[in-house]
């Protein structure tokens, strides 16, 4: 089974996040960019598949900063083939935008699945994965948490996840794309001294596409950091003060009886 | 009916989900703005009974048809979008869900109109739309103005009361046959899948210690189920504990996991993504522990300690058990 996984760089919502002087955008300077996370439940599940069935795993991503660390890290856990795609715009690209470039690189490489993360931290403008799908002209599910290849290899029958715990069980034709909420397990390690030795002896097929901007049909005048910050009465002091506090607190509301 | 708005009744397993009438609310407040009628479009086979929990809306297109007996998303998203294309209200409205996503992100593609997600406030002013996006984990907010006759917009839970959209009254309804074929689908639905009953029920407890990615790993789990035992509490947890396997499916707070209303929330390492907070925000008192203390988490929790949880824990776990003996 051929899987295609592209994935995406975005800032690490761990770290302190600033708006730039326009006000309309993060300030990128200081950005730490990780592989967004739910991209990586998305190459674990294509691995997973990979190895019960066979077959080969392309990552594809968009050129950004620290990249390249993360498609030998992809190779390193098991991906057969890893792309950046160079020539797009430089700037974060909406998603839109980014689901247009990947649409026109995934044309030339022919496969039977596409497995995306279910959404990143940008996503202000939609998810990545309908939009492709809708480009490709794919079937398509949200939230997936489980993917089973059936007998024949035709299609797959995957669990889309609802509010409350619900799931429903879908049979979906392949070709097809997939949101992957979370991997059959959680997404493996790459040993470091295995990334940087790829990082010597394997290779990035590079492919150029066009920048030409499209717009998403909206615009963001300003982006704000939400208000209610600090709602909390914050406990100071030494971590026995502070215990001391809960334990009064806990006691006054009855969570505590002696 | 180009100033109409419209929402996407979302239902399952038997019921219109609750976000549906914050929907409805949200909704309501636009079609004043546009000066025209809020329509709800319910899709389904045996579910136009369902309209008369609608009174909200002005008016309730109806499709029936086998093909949408159970939500597929191909199935819902042709019949939506060809209604939609051949209706073209001002703004669709649906749900930020898993099946929101599914059709309303397949749709900006398919119809070529605007999209905002994540959206926790939605008005029309003088004929333009804006829209608050809540994006990067909760903690940055993008006011974006959407361009042109149509667009779509996802809303979060929780940003319009749902009292708002539950009216008494008697929507009238448009039986409307589904204009896209639904033949040749490349999707079957299969079985809805409740919940197991776990060995305990999350949703029934009074206290409850909920455990997030902060605690690093599995061997560090015992050091909170320490502090749950000696306050009689029982152990939930994030999204992420689940999916590295630590904790079973039933401890899951969250969107794609349990509504919790407990009387006492105590959030250890749990940073307070959007999809967390809305499963845990009407608990009656929450205590977050967390080493960030520019964390979501904090915004929704009454009481908050910006500490390390190795630090507090035992001290706390220790105090508790002597008050108690």
């Amino acid at each position: 089974m051929e899987i295609v996984v592209p994935v995406k760089m975005v800032p690490d919502v761990v770290e302190e996040l600033e708006i730039d002087a326009s006000g309309r955008t993060l300030d990128r300077s200081f950005l730490k960019l990780r592989i967004n996370e739910f991209d990586e439940h998305a190459v674990e599940e294509a691995l997973l598949l990979k190895e019960k069935h066979g077959g080969k795993v392309t990552v594809v991503a968009l050129d950004a900063p620290e990249v390249d660390e993360a498609l030998f890290t992809c190779l390193a856990k098991g991906a057969d083939r890893i792309v950046k795609v160079i020539g797009g715009p430089e700037e974060a690209v909406t998603s839109h935008e980014a689901a247009r470039i990947l649409g026109e690189v995934l044309k030339s490489i022919p496969c039977d699945l596409v497995l995306t993360g279910v959404q990143s931290a940008e996503d202000r403008d939609g998810q990545v994965g309908p939009l492709l799908a809708g480009i490709l002209g794919l079937p398509h599910v949200s939230v997936v948490s489980a993917v089973d290849l059936l007998e024949g290899g035709r299609s797959v029958v995957v669990k889309q996840e609802y509010a409350g715990g619900l799931m429903a069980e879908i049979e979906v034709d392949l070709p097809a794309l997939l949101g992957i909420q979370a991997a059959g397990h959680s997404p493996r390690y790459a040993s470091v001294s295995k990334v940087r030795q790829l990082m010597k002896t394997a290779k990035i097929d590079e492919v150029a596409v066009t920048a030409a901007p499209s717009s998403s049909g909206s615009e963001v005048l300003r982006l704000f950091k939400p208000e209610a910050a600090g709602r909390a009465k914050m406990l100071e002091g030494s971590p026995e003060e502070v215990a001391d506090q809960l334990v009064a607190l806990f006691s006054e509301k009855g969570f505590v009886k002696g | 009916m180009a100033n109409d708005i419209f929402v996407l009744v979302e239902h399952l397993d038997g019921k219109v989900s609750e976000i549906t009438f914050e929907l409805l609310g949200t909704g309501k407040d636009l079609a004043a703005a546009s000066g025209g009628r809020l329509v709800a479009v319910l899709l389904g086979s045996g579910a136009r009974g369902f309209a008369s929990e609608l009174g909200a809306a002005d008016q309730v297109l109806s499709v029936e048809h086998p093909a949408l007996a159970d939500y597929t998303p191909e199935a819902f998203k042709r019949t939506l979008g060809a209604l939609v294309q051949s209706r073209g209200p001002r703004v669709l409205l649906v749900a930020s869900t898993a099946i929101g996503m599914d059709q309303a992100t397949g749709l900006s593609a398919d119809l070529g109109w605007p999209l905002v997600a994540y959206a926790r406030e939605v008005a029309l002013a003088g004929g333009g739309l804006k829209v608050v996006s809540q994006i990067y984990g909760g903690k940055i907010l993008a006011e974006v103005e959407v361009k042109g006759d149509h667009a779509i917009v996802s809303v979060l839970a929780g940003a319009s009361p749902a009292d708002k959209g539950k009216l008494a009254g008697n929507p009238a309804i448009e039986d409307v046959a589904p204009t896209a074929s639904l033949d040749n689908l490349r999707m079957r639905f299969k079985r809805l899948l409740r919940p197991e009953a776990g060995d305990v029920d999350i949703t029934k407890e009074a206290v409850l210690v909920s455990v997030g990615r902060g605690i690093g790993s599995q061997d560090n789990i015992p050091i909170v189920q320490d502090l749950a035992d000696a306050l009689g509490a029982a152990l939930s947890c994030s999204r992420p504990i689940v999916d590295q396997g630590w904790l079973a499916k039933t401890r899951q707070v969250g969107k794609s996991g349990m509504n919790v209303k407990p009387k006492l929330y105590i959030a250890i390492g749990i940073s307070g993504a959007p999809e967390h907070l809305e499963g845990m925000r009407s608990a009656a008192t929450i205590v977050a522990i967390n080493t960030d203390s520019g964390a979501p988490i904090f915004d929704v929790a009454h009481y908050g300690v910006a500490a390390d949880l190795f630090d507090l824990l035992p001290l706390l776990t220790e105090r508790i058990r002597s008050a108690r003996a």
